[in-house]
């Protein structure tokens, strides 16, 4: 039994490998790019629109809003990131009603290089918003000695965030997988819903977090207003 | 539980790439959408907001025409009343002051009318009186009538004033014809003797007379010499008559008409003149004339009375 969907190599040359994570990874990448494409190519600017523009409207603004709300003023430069992390794990979450497909999100592979993605992403956009200096500063505050906490939470969390999305989705697969074996019929249908339920959940912790550490990382005015939201994602 | 390193690193790229893809076909033109849809509903909105301020403006422009427009309605409705009444007023005034001068019109033509009426009435009834007069007392002259004229008219002579006689010498003796002696009818030699026997001792002098009949005298005898005249006639009382209802019947009807004096005039006095204007009156009892001065009478020589027809015819007689 795979634990992994890394496991599973469709092709290798050296350590170059073609394996079950990244093909399905490409399988969503595909679908969301062509879904995009298709719908975004007869947008329409008018009060009138078809309902798939206005579903992809509706996840979009619901994305921004929610970015907003973490307290990112200018929601619109960070939708690129976080709702690509948040549609991405999402769609792996939703299709795991597919027969025989198994979450990217399964993998650490997967987890740990989106949790780097925000681990380079916060100082990144952190640096972007107030100068390199300033961001370096905010490691030494409020005292000096307070610096190596400052990096052990930096890492750690990054380390949680990627723990904790792989912990969540393997185990979901892995239970179906178990309970497939004791009961076939009935209980992995249950446990798959429950799983959509908890992929939708974890996608949206991941995407907030991000966002939360994002907003912790950007400027003071913006950091007051950042400690009322990270209070309620407390996972 | 192991990391694959390389796949860590593929999905990164993948990510990487996803999110550049997304950001190209997904968020931007949604957003960008979403960005036009919203500018478009502003503009909309903005666009109603302004007609709205617009309608509103426009409603109370509206409102304030109207009711500039009802202001000068009610104030021309008020001046339009207010000129027709004067026109109303002023129209009727003008009628009733027509219709006054009509009915003073139509009054004064009745009046004149009636006047007129009255007028040819009189004169109609004053010919016919006269005519009737005239005629009766041409029927009646009978000879002791005519006696009696020529002894009135004698009496006459002989009570002439000394001016009268004084006048009528004076005429006489300038006179180049002969006198004239007029009567309604003809006379009798010892009538004829008569006469010129009083004629002559009363002015003194052999008088030269022509006699000469005259019927139109009625009943009467006349002395006539170079304009001055002694004489006594009906026609002479009747003509005084006829001129006296005449200017009574003239006279205008606004005046009060005098009425015709019922009583006689005081009888003359033998010796006295009467004055011209006056009427003759008849006396009833002796059918004496008023008139007793002939120079005063008859000095206002009227045409008829030193008629040459009558000269002419006297001395044909």
């Amino acid at each position: 039994m795979r634990l992994s969907p890394d496991e599973l190599v469709f092709w290798q040359y050296a350590f170059i490998k073609l394996n079950a994570t990244i093909v399905y990874t490409w399988g969503l990448m595909l679908v969301l790019v062509i879904g995009s494409i298709v719908i975004t190519r007869r947008i329409t600017f008018d009060l009138e629109r078809s309902r798939w523009q206005n579903l992809l409207e509706m996840i979009v603004i619901s994305i921004n809003t929610q970015i907003e709300q973490v307290g990112l003023r200018h929601p619109e430069r960070y939708i690129g990131f976080l709702g690509t992390l948040f549609l991405l794990l999402a769609m792996a979450s939703i299709c795991t009603v597919i027969p025989g497909y198994e979450p990217p999100t399964g993998s650490l592979s997967t987890t740990v290089s989106l949790a780097l993605c925000v681990f380079i992403a916060v100082p990144y956009f952190g640096i972007l918003d107030q100068g390199l200096a300033r961001y370096l500063k905010s490691y030494v505050k409020p005292t000096f000695i307070m610096l190596p906490f400052n990096i052990i939470s930096e890492i750690s969390r990054t380390l949680a965030l990627a723990v904790r999305l792989f912990g969540n989705m393997m185990s979901g697969a892995m239970i179906i997988a178990i309970l497939l074996t004791i009961t076939p019929f009935l209980f992995p249908i249950v446990m798959t819903a429950l799983g959509l339920l908890t992929g939708m959940v974890q996608a949206y912790i991941f995407s907030i977090l991000a966002a939360v550490y994002i907003a912790a990382a950007l400027g003071k005015r913006q950091a007051k207003s950042e400690k009322k939201s990270v209070s309620s994602p407390a996972v | 539980m192991f990391i694959d390193w390389f796949t860590v690193g593929a999905q990164v790229l993948n990510f990487l790439v996803l999110v550049w893809l997304l950001q190209h076909f997904l968020y931007k033109p949604i957003l960008n959408a979403i960005d036009a849809r919203e500018k478009l509903i502003a503009g909309k909105l903005d666009g109603a907001d302004a007609r709205m301020t617009e309608a509103n403006q426009e409603r109370d422009d509206f409102r304030h025409k109207n009711e500039e427009l009802d202001q000068r309605r009610a104030a021309l409705i008020s001046d339009m009343e207010a000129e027709t009444t004067a026109e109303r007023r002023r129209l009727l005034d003008e009628a009733r002051k027509q219709a006054d001068a009509l009915a003073a019109k139509r009054q004064a033509s009745t009046k004149d009318e009636a006047q007129k009426l009255n007028l040819a009435i009189g004169k109609r009834v004053q010919q016919h009186v006269f005519a009737v007069a005239r005629r009766a007392l041409k029927d009646l002259s009978t000879s002791t009538l005519e006696q009696g004229v020529v002894d009135i008219f004698l009496r006459q002579v002989r009570e002439l004033d000394e001016t009268g006689k004084q006048q009528l010498v004076e005429a006489l003796t300038t006179a180049s014809e002969p006198a004239t002696l007029r009567s309604a009818f003809a006379l009798s030699d010892g009538q004829r003797a008569a006469l010129q026997q009083a004629l002559n001792e009363t002015l003194s002098s052999d008088i030269r007379i022509t006699f000469a009949e005259l019927p139109d005298l009625i009943s009467g005898i006349e002395f006539t010499t170079n304009g001055q005249k002694v004489s006594w006639s009906i026609a002479d009382y009747l003509t005084s008559l006829e001129d006296s209802v005449d200017e009574l019947v003239k006279k205008p009807a606004t005046q009060p008409r005098p009425e015709v004096p019922v009583e006689p005039p005081p009888r003359d006095e033998p010796g006295k003149t009467n004055r011209q204007a006056e009427p003759p009156v008849v006396d009833p009892s002796d059918g004496a004339v008023a008139e007793k001065s002939p120079s005063k009478l008859n000095l206002a020589a009227k045409p008829r009375e030193v008629n040459p027809a009558d000269e002419a015819h006297a001395h044909e007689s």
